[in-house]
């Protein structure tokens, strides 16, 4: 399975970190808030994708696996001691 | 096909229902009946009802009924009506339904500030004894109450602000229990199923989309009010059975401020069923329908909803948050003649933005309504931006914008 960004929309504050290591995906709104671009991570982006991720400050920036399942904050704690991969 | 023509079979909803009355079928088939009746929940996201009821059916816990009464639509009054004419009917659907999935709690959330409805269920309670425990919550009175975790939220004593799902009600709910959170109208019609069978609610409606459902029809027509219809009625047809028109039209607001806006002309032929509504990217909604006359300034109205939106954010997300805020300042700007030449494109841009990017629809939905008002309302915003206010825009609101909403911090 490809995997696919998203963003937690209450944890999300705005740093911007995201855009900064991933322009190729993330581009900001107007109001500094992250747009990303739909579908399934490309191969050759996936590190820069979980660089993003661990970038978070707020953890807001999530690398899940297929289907669009949001994780949990729970999974979102286990998953970055595990690491997303 | 039925020979019957569907007025005959009216009204269902809206006929007198003043006394309890215990269900015909066994609970343990009624998800079955309701499947096979087609029932899709009214609340506005027509998700099948059958469906909702099997995710929590399926849990394991104490499993919990919340009669969604929050109607925070403001164009919206058919819940409160229900609630107020026949209590009855919405508490034996919440009992067969709490039946149906194993609850043995039923809450009824209604907001504090409607007295008539909660008078008029706790009137109703007092003459009833059901086996699941019944009782009744105040909620506060915001547009998201409605939002199925934003009034888990409030039941909770906490803001009512929406949460991010999964996990869904039906997984974690109402203290963390496996939680049915379903439209007042949706249960009036499971308790009608559970009388009377799916064949009797089928006989209304076409194959796709059968049944009744009521809808708040407000502007300028003879017989405002709570109508209740076949599922797939044209607007034409509704505005007719409402006596007609009272002055000529300009636009069809369909769906309340989550919803679309639509040419008074084109809306005529419109049928009230989903397929056919998004085919056309429209949408229905809770079941608003507001005819704004032509003699109201579409641009005031407009802006004064965009503000009213923006007001009614959880706060919790960006894009909602900010984005509705300059969405409606700009919408302000236009409508006064203050707003440069691209104010419009903004709007577009905004708007597309915006849509998709909250942990509930407020965003999604705010974006329909604008979408649709920049696109047929054009002519007038162009005129505004350019020449600021119109002779019309002093005259009294179509769109009502509740103020000073009880919303807890």
């Amino acid at each position: 399975m490809t995997p696919t960004l998203r963003v937690h929309p209450i944890a999300c504050t705005g740093h911007g970190a995201c855009a900064e290591l991933l322009p190729e995906l993330i581009e900001l709104d107007d109001w500094g808030y992250p747009i990303v671009a739909p579908g399934p991570v490309p191969p050759e982006l996936e590190g820069h994708a979980r660089r993003a991720v661990a970038a978070c400050p707020t953890m807001a920036l999530m690398l899940g696996r297929g289907a669009a399942q949001p994780v949990s904050a729970s999974r979102r704690r286990s998953s970055k001691r595990g690491g997303v991969a | 096909m039925s020979a019957v023509p569907p007025d005959t079979l009216l009204p269902r909803l809206l006929a007198t229902h003043d006394a309890p009355q215990p269900a015909a079928r066994a609970a343990r088939g009624l998800i079955d009946e309701i499947e096979r009746s087609g029932l899709r929940g009214r609340g506005g996201a027509l998700f099948p009802t059958a469906v909702k009821l099997r995710s929590v059916a399926a849990r394991r816990g104490r499993r919990v009924v919340v009669v969604n009464g929050a109607e925070g639509e403001p164009m919206s009054v058919k819940d409160r009506v229900l609630l107020e004419r026949s209590p009855h009917l919405v508490l034996d659907g919440a009992v067969a339904a709490a039946a149906a999935v194993g609850a043995d709690t039923v809450v009824v959330a209604i907001p504090s500030a409607r007295v008539r409805a909660h008078a008029a269920v706790d009137a109703a309670l007092a003459r009833r004894d059901d086996r699941p425990r019944i009782c009744v919550a105040g909620v506060p009175d915001a547009f998201l109450s409605g939002e199925e975790t934003a009034l888990i939220a409030a039941l909770e004593g906490r803001a009512p602000k929406p949460t991010l799902t999964p996990p869904r009600p039906s997984e974690r709910g109402l203290k963390r229990r496996p939680t049915l959170v379903q439209n007042t109208e949706t249960l009036a019609h499971i308790a009608l199923i559970a009388g009377h069978g799916p064949e009797w609610f089928r006989a209304l409606g076409s194959a796709a989309h059968p049944g009744s459902t009521l809808v708040t029809l407000d502007g300028c027509v003879a017989a405002p009010g709570v109508h209740e219809i076949a599922v797939g009625t044209r607007v034409g047809d509704l505005l007719e059975r409402a006596g007609g028109l009272s002055s000529p039209a300009r636009a069809v607001l369909l769906g309340g401020y989550h919803g679309t806006w639509v040419d008074a002309g084109r809306a005529v032929s419109l049928r009230l069923q989903d397929d056919e509504l998004a085919r056309r990217r429209l949408t229905f909604g809770a079941g608003v329908v507001v005819v704004l006359p032509q003699s109201a300034c579409p641009v005031a109205e407009v802006s004064r909803v965009m503000t009213w939106l923006a007001g009614e954010t959880a706060g919790q997300c960006g894009p909602c948050v900010h984005g509705l805020a300059a969405i409606a300042a700009e919408v302000a700007a236009v409508r006064a003649g203050r707003a440069d030449r691209h104010a419009l494109d903004r709007l577009r841009g905004w708007s597309g933005q915006i849509a998709g990017r909250g942990a509930c629809h407020h965003p999604d939905g705010s974006s329909r309504f604008l979408t649709t008002a920049l696109a047929l309302f054009e002519p007038e915003l162009e005129l505004h931006r350019r020449f600021g206010a119109c002779e019309s825009c002093d005259a009294p609101a179509v769109l009502a914008t509740p103020s000073a909403r009880a919303v807890a911090a």
